[in-house]
């Protein structure tokens, strides 16, 4: 009797707690189960304001767009798999940013988490895709590699050329989110189908778990290994859950076309080689794509993609086309050039160190890619890396015989 | 739609049993040991009031497969009612881990510091510094790796509120962890009482590290002698310390410390989680009884270089530690010395053996200091 007075005294005073921290009205006779508050009741208990999270020294995307309207309006929905806001924006959350880099600030946990959480969703892909509004625009999908144009670069200057994207895979939860049974089942799917693969595409899985060391080293060797996230970024998303469970790599026999299972998407497909021929590099890239949606679809699967948003990805970063073509290019007199950056902005341009995101530049050589994402078919935006190699290698050798360079004119963003 | 393979089930929460289960083939932890396909398909489908599940229990020990020579737990508690609901993977790994304890056994509180006997002559020119910590949950309130905001601040209010009315030896300050200026900051740090945001990954897989430093903070009495920890690893984490060797004053104000706060709880209508089998409950299963760790910096430059160290400390159910607390080395032949039990011995039986193992290693460290032998000292197994 004395246990079950406390525990109502005990309520209603966290009631009551509660209502100092601007609760507003509270339901009256709340229930108690023997054992603890149901997650029901905590809603009630527990108002929307008393669990906006603290934003004021935050600099992400979600942070800018996240008003304690949006957060109340949106905090007991949930996804069809019972996904919640608060579960996408908690790497954002934990993550406050720097004053510099403005990151995203939260992660998609299944393809009706756009949808479910359109209105915070929204202004975060608008912000971070240059105004770009998923409810009125429609993104345009074009794998068709025989529009490029002049895809070949001057060996001297390109030392490698490189494109990437993302898939995943309709009907299961994305890393932040999947249970290992859906991780393991991705891993499945992805790995039939390459197996499908043939002649210059055939190759082969290393799975994580059952990788020999002989292996690892190799693929480490050829850069083509991917480690257990670190960032914090990523591991407070939960994507990390389970390594290495259902995690590896499969490549083709001549190492030009990689696919990443289950890193931070389902699956990320890489096309590349060494030098300058970017086009055969796209080529490959769409032709591997396409053959493995068309193995997919045979057994009654298929890719997240809808006409707004283009193919779902975890990140919004990565929406639209997810796709990032890029060059190691060496251009040791253009980067000490003060008009280095202005160039890049207006070519629609992002520079990177040869580690990739988040590293320095080694001796001069430079990972120029495509900054945009969404709003440009992947034709259209190769072309402008092409098309911005081209323009930086000219500069870079003008410079060297001393003559002047211009800063090209700003290209235009999303097709007219 | 997607016509998919029909074996599996598309729908949204469809989960299945033998591709759910976690592969522990490399795991080296308490739940690894326990947890067969058959136990995790049956508590596969349950989950607590506030909805804790058993992937959540056992994330961090999926995560983190452990050491070969370190046994760690494995799994989190969310809520009280954790300990119940999986009680069928949870009661085996706490017998494992402590001692053989049975469901059916009974834990002993005993915070009354008139119980221990002796402890106020520990040699200061060998014993530096001595402490007693432990933890406390708010019944109602979810753990660590599980509550909300919301309720993470509500946790906040209520120890602020409490703390705030303590006098005499206990008047103090509460600093809360985002509005810290540089200055508190850099006296926190001086005084080895600030705690940072977790970086060890047993921690951060299992939830507890989320919306960091939202609503974490630390309390400390004026003579910074008493100090709590509010939401880091548990609700509350209360530690009584000080220089020397008098165990017995630390044992005291940690004894009056918390029972005063235990008292201001329950005049708001709050009590700490607590029942007669587990003790107090806290988000380890490790932690669970006493929750109590009592132990000193001594130096034991001769002694830890002797050959039956290790054996001696087993006897005396010690553990030694490095001076930068636990996963940490000694430096300088000065260790950290403390009970290695926490579950089926009381606080104060806890802290008397402490006091008395202590007692003997200073005795058999001043031997062999003196180049004579010790076998004579060698203890029991107690």
């Amino acid at each position: 009797m004395a246990s079950t007075f406390t525990r109502m005294l005990s309520s209603r005073n966290t009631a009551a707690l509660v209502a100092t921290l601007g609760a507003g009205t509270l339901a009256s006779g709340y229930l108690l189960s023997e054992s603890g508050i149901s997650a029901a009741d905590k809603k009630k208990l527990y108002p929307p304001s008393a669990d906006y999270p603290d934003l004021r020294k935050h600099n992400n995307c979600m942070a800018s767009a996240l008003t304690p309207a949006i957060y109340s309006h949106l905090r007991d929905k949930e996804t069809p798999n019972n996904w919640t806001l608060d579960q996408c924006i908690q790497t954002g959350v934990d993550n406050p940013g720097h004053p510099f880099i403005k990151t995203v600030g939260m992660v998609a946990g299944d393809e009706e988490s756009y949808e479910v959480f359109a209105d915070i969703f929204n202004p975060v892909i608008k912000d971070r895709h240059n105004g770009y509004d998923p409810k009125i625009m429609k993104h345009p999908t074009d794998l068709d590699s025989s529009k490029i144009t002049s895809g070949v670069f001057d060996d001297k200057y390109v030392l490698s050329s490189r494109v990437r994207t993302g898939r995943s895979i309709r009907g299961l939860m994305l890393p932040p989110a999947c249970t290992r049974a859906e991780r393991r089942e991705v891993e499945r799917v992805a790995v039939q189908a390459l197996a499908g693969l043939k002649g210059d595409l055939s190759g082969r899985y290393y799975s994580l778990t059952d990788m020999t060391e002989k292996e690892q080293q190799q693929l480490i060797d050829q850069h083509f290994l991917f480690d257990k996230p670190v960032s914090p970024l990523l591991t407070a998303s939960g994507m990390a859950r389970d390594w290495p469970d259902a995690r590896g790599i499969w490549h083709n026999n001549e190492k030009t076309f990689l696919i990443w299972i289950n890193e931070e998407d389902h699956t990320r497909v890489i096309s590349m080689e060494k030098g300058g021929n970017m086009k055969r590099v796209f080529d490959r890239f769409c032709r591997g794509l396409k053959e493995v949606e068309r193995l997919i679809h045979e057994r009654g699967w298929e890719f997240m993609w809808n006409e707004h948003l283009g193919y779902i990805l975890t990140c919004p970063s990565n929406l639209g086309t997810g796709l990032r073509a890029g060059v190691h290019v060496r251009l040791p007199l253009l980067s000490k050039d003060p008009r280095f950056s202005k160039i890049l902005d207006n070519l629609r341009l992002q520079k990177r160190g040869t580690g990739g995101v988040d590293t320095a530049a080694v001796g001069d050589v430079f990972d120029i890619s495509n900054l945009d994402r969404l709003g440009m078919s992947e034709v259209e935006l190769v072309q402008i890396v092409i098309d911005g190699v081209h323009y930086l290698i000219d500069c870079e050798k003008k410079l060297e015989k001393g003559q002047d360079i211009k800063v090209p004119a700003p290209i235009a963003q999303f097709r007219k | 739609c997607v016509m998919g393979n029909d074996w599996m089930a598309l729908s949204p929460c469809s989960k299945r049993n033998g591709f759910e289960y976690p592969d522990l083939s490399q795991h080296n932890n308490h739940m690894a040991k326990v947890l067969t396909p058959e136990m995790y398909a049956n508590l596969r489908d349950k989950e607590t009031s506030s909805g804790f599940g058993v992937d959540d229990v056992i994330q961090t020990g999926v995560d983190n497969p452990g050491h070969p020579f370190i046994m760690t737990v494995g799994c989190v508690a969310g809520d009280e009612e954790t300990y119940e609901v999986f009680k069928d993977l949870l009661d085996p790994i706490i017998e494992d881990r402590h001692g053989g304890y049975k469901p059916t056994d009974k834990h002993k509180t005993d915070l009354n510091p008139e119980n221990l006997q002796g402890g106020d002559d520990l040699d200061p020119n060998y014993v530096l510094s001595s402490r007693v910590r432990t933890g406390r949950s708010i019944r109602g309130f979810c753990l660590p790796p599980h509550c909300s905001r919301g309720e993470r601040r509500a946790i906040e209010n209520l120890a602020v509120e409490g703390l705030s009315s303590l006098e005499g030896e206990f008047k103090g300050k509460y600093y809360a962890l985002k509005n810290m200026t540089e200055e508190e900051q850099q006296q926190l740090i001086d005084d080895h009482f600030l705690f940072d945001k977790p970086v060890s990954p047993l921690l951060l897989a299992s939830g507890m590290a989320r919306d960091w430093p939202d609503a974490r903070g630390i309390w400390h009495n004026d003579d910074k002698t008493f100090l709590v920890w509010v939401n880091e690893e548990d609700h509350l984490r209360v530690i009584s310390m000080q220089k020397g060797g008098n165990m017995r004053e630390v044992f005291t104000r940690f004894c009056t410390g918390l029972t005063k706060i235990e008292s201001l709880f329950k005049e708001k209508g709050h009590e700490f989680m607590w029942n007669e089998h587990l003790g107090y409950v806290l988000t380890c299963p490790s932690n669970l009884g006493t929750g109590l760790r009592g132990g000193v910096h001594v130096k034991l430059p001769n002694l830890s270089k002797h050959q039956s160290f290790g054996e001696i400390l087993k006897k005396l159910r010690l553990q030694k530690r490095g001076t930068g607390g636990v996963d940490t080395a000694a430096v300088g032949g000065t260790f950290d010395i403390s009970n290695a039990d926490r579950l089926g011995f009381s606080e104060v039986e806890l802290v008397q053996m402490v006091v008395d193992g202590v007692k003997l290693l200073v005795e058999m460290e001043k031997r062999l200091e003196a180049g004579q032998s010790i076998d004579d000292l060698m203890p029991e197994q107690k």
